[in-house]
């Protein structure tokens, strides 16, 4: 699709499709398609200045602004959650700069940018899933020279990931890294997938959705292909576990989807609600259709 | 023939760089041997060398010249040129020394001190230690100070330790400095028996005694040392450690 | 073992480890060092003294593979038998041998210690780097290296940063041990410690090095540091050695003009 056609779905009048101009989008093309060709390696961008600060997404809105067509459905969630300041604003940025149809329903959705979550409801092969990474580098906490990271990379020297694990376990009787949990990338690549909580980890192993990860300060993207093995660090006497929860959804009454705490009163009593708000609401739709 | 250790040749020389590089000659063109089970005693006045030479054979001091050569696994092993790891199998398995002196090592105990030669062949250490006890009582070191250092020892009794960790192993070959110098009359007469017996096992000893008595106990044959007098000094002490 | 044993073991290994051929690295004249040759064989210590500047510094870091030499080589036996040259060999070797069969005690702790992270992670990383995914087990290797290196094993979660200079530099060596490396480059590793503190390193590094047969390579300036733990030494001066050979031998009778000025500028090396 070229910029012309795309042009005229734009309610803005002055800006490019997407913001971008097309041969930015074009050099994060290739990078992603770099990126889509070494499964978590990262690989740098001339990422460009967004209208809203580093830490806000971006990253991702970069990475989104370059793969959008005017045909897409975009979803943006934040923590979960649709309606979210982040999540609106970007959103409706994207509505207004390439005019392609939003919306808050994940099966209706062909780009879903996100920071904190992976939809509970399973993505199929039609979908692109783009994540805001504030830290790309899995190894920075321990190694915070670049250049000694991309060595270790370039040699798999991942040894000091498992420190990290070994910390954990000799300081809380268990690995308590519960959010930005290490993988292995197609037995190759340890990679961070962003500030996800490792409850959505398996939800990166063999998915039929492309997935982009965009850090616009580091100005660094790497992706996982569709179909591709994602593995997360552990041990053999301490496997990797996914948080569970004794309640469920005070809404849906979901038992295996991501829940949130809420305090709801002055006395401190405690709900438990879905992170995911699109996947809540679905359920109780369908509650309800039931009920009819 | 039986001979343990044949010197051909030998010569020493110190150049002092310190001192407008002065060279002394201390030994030159010394020839001996010494078999099984034979005693010999170097004589001759101080100054005469005698330190020196037992320190060129066990390898402390560079030799300038000559050769010496030593039986040690069976097989003749020429020590003058030899690389740091040769001469360091001959000490650990063959060449033997007992000065008066004991190098102490900070927080080893007396039991350790005696008992590593035999660590360093790999005996077992239960079987050293028995042998580093017996030997301890021989020479009346009480076995209250076993456990302690010896750095604190009088200067007698870090002497006794030292022969002690001397005469821990067999050596085919032993060079004694003066072993049983500034001992009591009782220590000595333990000593010249570890000296008896060594013989008595085949050992090869050269040795230096200033006591007439020991000297004449031990000795089977002297080595007369005064014609290499050579200058006035005393190189022997320059570099004692 | 037995002595016969050990002696057969002797010389099954007269072969050298570790080979280094007019090895040569100069920042300006005489800065540096140049046409350093030796072998270097299992279980041998060898010590490298000479005064600040005279250039052990710049050849620790050429023998242990962090700065690539003008000329000349470093060969190594690997544990298979199979000499590696360590200049031509691939950064990944260079690296698999740093965490594996060898280990390098830095003069500081703190450069040589993940300041950050446990003395149980510090001394376990080596062991996860090659693989090893049992916590129960690093753990175990954790305490018994501390106590190999008489720490206290009940301070296995403690931070290096709460531990005494002495105490970190035990540290060290215990997660430079943990992986049984059969080469170990040392950089003055008494250099920061009190005197008493010394002694007690000191004496637990003789051991362990007899207990492990270990070959080192030490650099130090202090003469009654290489006698104590060094076999043979080299003497090196404004980036040439001098002086090789037995250790005693060196510090009683001296040779080199240089050498005996080292030797007589101390009191009872």
């Amino acid at each position: 699709m070229n910029a012309q056609a795309q042009t005229q779905y734009a309610t803005e009048v002055g800006y490019n499709f997407a913001y971008l101009d097309e041969q930015t989008k074009r050099m994060i093309r290739r990078g992603l398609l770099k990126a889509v060709a070494i499964p978590g390696y990262q690989v740098p961008f001339g990422g460009r200045e967004m209208p809203l600060p580093y830490g806000w997404g971006t990253g991702g809105m970069q990475l989104t602004a370059a793969i959008l067509g005017a045909e897409d459905v975009l979803k943006v969630i934040d923590q979960g959650a649709d309606d979210t300041t982040n999540a609106v604003s970007i959103r409706r940025f994207f509505a207004r700069t390439a005019g392609v149809k939003t919306t808050t329903r994940t099966p209706e959705a062909t780009v879903i940018q996100t920071r904190h979550r992976i939809p509970e409801t399973p993505l199929n092969g039609d979908q692109i899933m783009v994540y805001q990474v504030p830290i790309p580098e899995p190894l920075r906490f321990i190694e915070p020279s670049e250049t000694e990271t991309r060595t270790m990379h370039a040699l798999e020297d991942y040894g000091v990931m498992h420190v990290k694990l070994y910390e954990d376990i000799a300081t809380f009787g268990h690995i308590a890294t519960s959010y930005a949990y290490p993988v292995t990338v197609d037995a190759r690549y340890v990679m961070d997938p962003s500030p996800i909580p490792k409850f959505d980890n398996p939800k990166l192993h063999m998915s039929p959705a492309l997935m982009l990860f965009g850090a616009g300060r580091e100005k660094r993207l790497y992706a996982v292909p569709p179909f591709t093995r994602v593995v997360s660090l552990d041990f053999e006497d301490h496997p990797f576990e996914i948080q569970r929860w004794d309640e469920c959804c005070a809404f849906c009454g979901s038992q295996d989807s991501y829940l949130d705490e809420l305090i709801v009163d002055d006395a401190g009593t405690k709900r438990f609600v879905c992170s995911d708000t699109d996947y809540c609401m679905q359920r109780r739709d369908l509650e309800e259709e039931g009920a009819q | 023939m039986n001979n343990l250790i044949e010197v051909s040749g030998l010569s020493k020389t110190f150049t002092l760089h310190q001192q407008h590089g002065v060279v002394l000659n201390v030994l030159s063109g010394l020839n001996f041997s010494v078999r099984a089970g034979e005693c010999l005693v170097l004589h001759g006045q101080s100054g005469a060398g005698k330190s020196t030479l037992l320190r060129t054979l066990y390898g402390n001091y560079l030799a300038a010249g000559g050769s010496i050569r030593v039986r040690h696994n069976g097989e003749w092993v020429e020590l003058v040129g030899a690389e740091p790891r040769q001469v360091l199998a001959v000490r650990r398995q063959t060449l033997g020394y007992v000065s008066q002196f004991l190098r102490v090592i900070p927080r080893v105990s007396t039991l350790d001190v005696v008992m590593e030669p035999a660590l360093a062949r790999g005996l077992r250490r239960a079987d050293a230690e028995a042998r580093a006890q017996s030997l301890l009582n021989r020479l009346n070191i009480p076995q209250a100070l076993w456990q302690l250092a010896p750095g604190t020892f009088s200067g007698g009794e870090q002497q006794r330790v030292n022969i002690a960790r001397g005469f821990m192993v067999a050596w085919p070959l032993m060079l004694l400095d003066e072993p049983t110098a500034s001992l009591d009359d009782a220590n000595r007469q333990v000593v010249l028996a570890l000296i008896a017996e060594a013989k008595a096992a085949g050992s090869a000893l050269i040795g230096i005694f200033h006591d007439r008595a020991a000297r004449e106990a031990v000795a089977d044959r002297y080595l007369d040392m005064s014609q290499d007098l050579s200058a006035a000094a005393q190189p022997e002490y320059i570099y004692a450690g | 073992m037995s002595a016969a044993e050990k002696l057969h073991l002797h010389s099954e290994t007269a072969q050298p480890l570790f080979s280094v051929r007019d090895l040569t690295h100069l920042y300006g004249p005489e800065k540096g060092c140049q046409g350093v040759s030796f072998d270097l064989y299992p279980g041998e210590v060898l010590g490298i003294v000479g005064e600040s500047g005279s250039g052990k510094s710049t050849l620790l870091s050429l023998l242990s593979g962090r700065c690539p030499p003008d000329r000349g080589s470093v060969s190594y036996r690997d544990s298979e038998g199979n000499w590696l040259d360590l200049y031509s060999a691939s950064e990944a070797q260079r690296r698999t041998l740093l965490r594996t069969e060898w280990g390098f005690v830095e003069q500081n702790p703190r450069d040589g210690l993940r300041m950050g992270v446990s003395a149980g992670a510090n001394i376990g990383e080596r062991l996860m780097a090659q693989g090893v995914r049992h916590y129960g087990e690093l753990r175990a290797a954790g305490i018994d290296w501390l106590q190999q290196v008489e720490i206290d094993p009940l301070r296995i979660d403690d931070l290096p940063r709460t531990f005494s200079g002495g105490m970190q530099q035990r540290l060290q060596i215990a997660r430079n041990l943990v992986s049984s490396p059969r080469l170990i480059f040392m950089d003055e590793p008494t250099g920061g410690l009190d005197v008493s503190v010394q002694a007690r390193l000191l004496d637990l590094l003789r051991g362990l090095v007899r207990e492990l047969d270990l070959a080192v390579v030490i650099v130090t300036h202090d003469l009654a540091v290489a006698r104590l733990l060094a076999d043979r030494l080299m003497v090196m001066r404004r980036s040439h050695v001098v002086e090789a050979g037995l250790t005693d031998q060196i510090l009683d009778d001296p040779q080199h003009p240089y050498s005996q000025l080292l030797v007589s500028s101390v009191l009872q090396p």
